[in-house]
């Protein structure tokens, strides 16, 4: 497991440049992912008659996407600031999940790289920071870099949908599975042993029943959280480790 | 709604999903973390990526019913194929894209 020393950060210009083209390098599939979507939300937005500079004050201070889609959805129907608010809370708050196993791959870092960091942690650049962190020597700056490409490719075609988006045909050269496709190759680059496979399984069963029966977005966070402690328990009988490790 | 009105709105929607963001990552990253947690940890990647994917595949929307005949999930059996057999992926967001575009003009 490596270690950056967060006291001592090389001044090496090239290495760090190289980590950041390392970083632009992996985020592509998620720009090309995020670009229909944000277009897309431009559209609803413009719909709903949300001022072109408001959409991209939205995609600066919140970036979440899902979150977006029903602000504009809730103003559009004329729900009260509390209510988007407090749904915008609890639709984010898988990410709290996201963020306990990033900090597993960022121990020791300085908190002001873990706040900046923090800012651009989504489904999408959590999955491929994640695997990246987990296959090879992953930089910290390469997982900033991610982030920030993402957030800025969200940024300006948000801006974009909702300037020109009813102009663009929906679905071209389908574009529209782009990020449906990077999760399931990310999902690939997990399944390390039986225990992914099976849990992956288990989360896949529940998350279906759970998206099924409860509206909203618990899905999530239930079945994943459920499947990775059933997953942990089947590792550990298996292994006949002791339970008191 | 105005200027005001849309920053305070947004203000207040970026701090709520900043916090459960940033909380987390700064308390965990600066403690000595319990060898259970990490190996419990190291599935949740996995198994988030499933919960988010399998609603995709195997659902429709509005109302949600379970779907399997939608080309999303027929999309996904070679798209997890090639997956599989390249690692790459670029090429797997590629060739997805390529599948559900042919099956938009096919089905």
């Amino acid at each position: 497991m490596k270690n950056d020393n967060p006291q001592y950060q090389p001044v090496q210009d090239t290495s760090l440049q190289d980590k950041v083209r390392k970083g632009f390098g992996a985020a592509w599939p998620i720009c090309l992912g995020y670009f229909p979507i944000g277009l897309a939300l431009g559209v609803l937005a413009q719909q709903a008659e949300i001022p072109v500079w408001a959409v991209g004050m939205m995609s600066i201070l919140v970036f979440a996407g899902s979150a977006q889609f029903i602000c504009v959805a809730m103003l559009a129907s004329g729900a009260s600031v509390t209510s988007i608010i407090l749904t915008t809370f609890v639709v984010n708050l898988r990410h709290a999940l996201m963020s306990s196993a990033l900090a597993v791959h960022l121990q020791g870092v300085n908190r002001w790289f873990l706040s900046v960091f923090a800012y651009g942690i989504t489904d999408e650049s959590f999955a491929v920071n994640m695997t990246r962190f987990n296959n090879d020597d992953w930089s910290r700056w390469s997982a900033l870099s991610v982030n920030h490409l993402a957030n800025t490719v969200w940024i300006i075609s948000t801006i974009t949908g909702t300037v020109i988006g009813q102009f663009i045909p929906q679905g071209a050269f389908g574009i529209d599975y782009a990020l449906s496709a990077m999760f399931i190759c990310l999902l690939v680059y997990q399944l390390h042993s039986m225990f992914f496979v099976a849990t992956a399984c288990i989360a896949a069963a529940i998350a279906v029943a759970w998206y099924l029966l409860i509206p909203g977005d618990s899905y999530i966070v239930g079945a994943s959280m459920s499947a990775a402690t059933i997953g942990f328990l089947i590792k550990r009988r298996t292994r006949g480790s002791h339970a008191s490790s | 709604m105005h200027l005001p009105e849309y920053f305070l709105l947004f203000a207040a929607m970026g701090l709520v999903t900043y916090v459960p963001r940033w909380l987390p990552l700064l308390y965990l990253a600066h403690r000595r973390l319990p060898q259970w947690l990490i190996d419990w940890l190291s599935l949740i990647p996995v198994a988030i990526l499933s919960a988010l994917l399998a609603p995709i595949l195997l659902t429709h929307a509005e109302p949600r019913t379970l779907d399997i005949t939608q080309p999303e999930l027929l999309v996904a059996v070679p798209t997890f194929l090639i997956a599989w057999k390249t690692k790459s992926l670029g090429g797997t967001v590629i060739a997805g894209m390529l599948f559900y575009w042919l099956a938009g003009l096919l089905l």
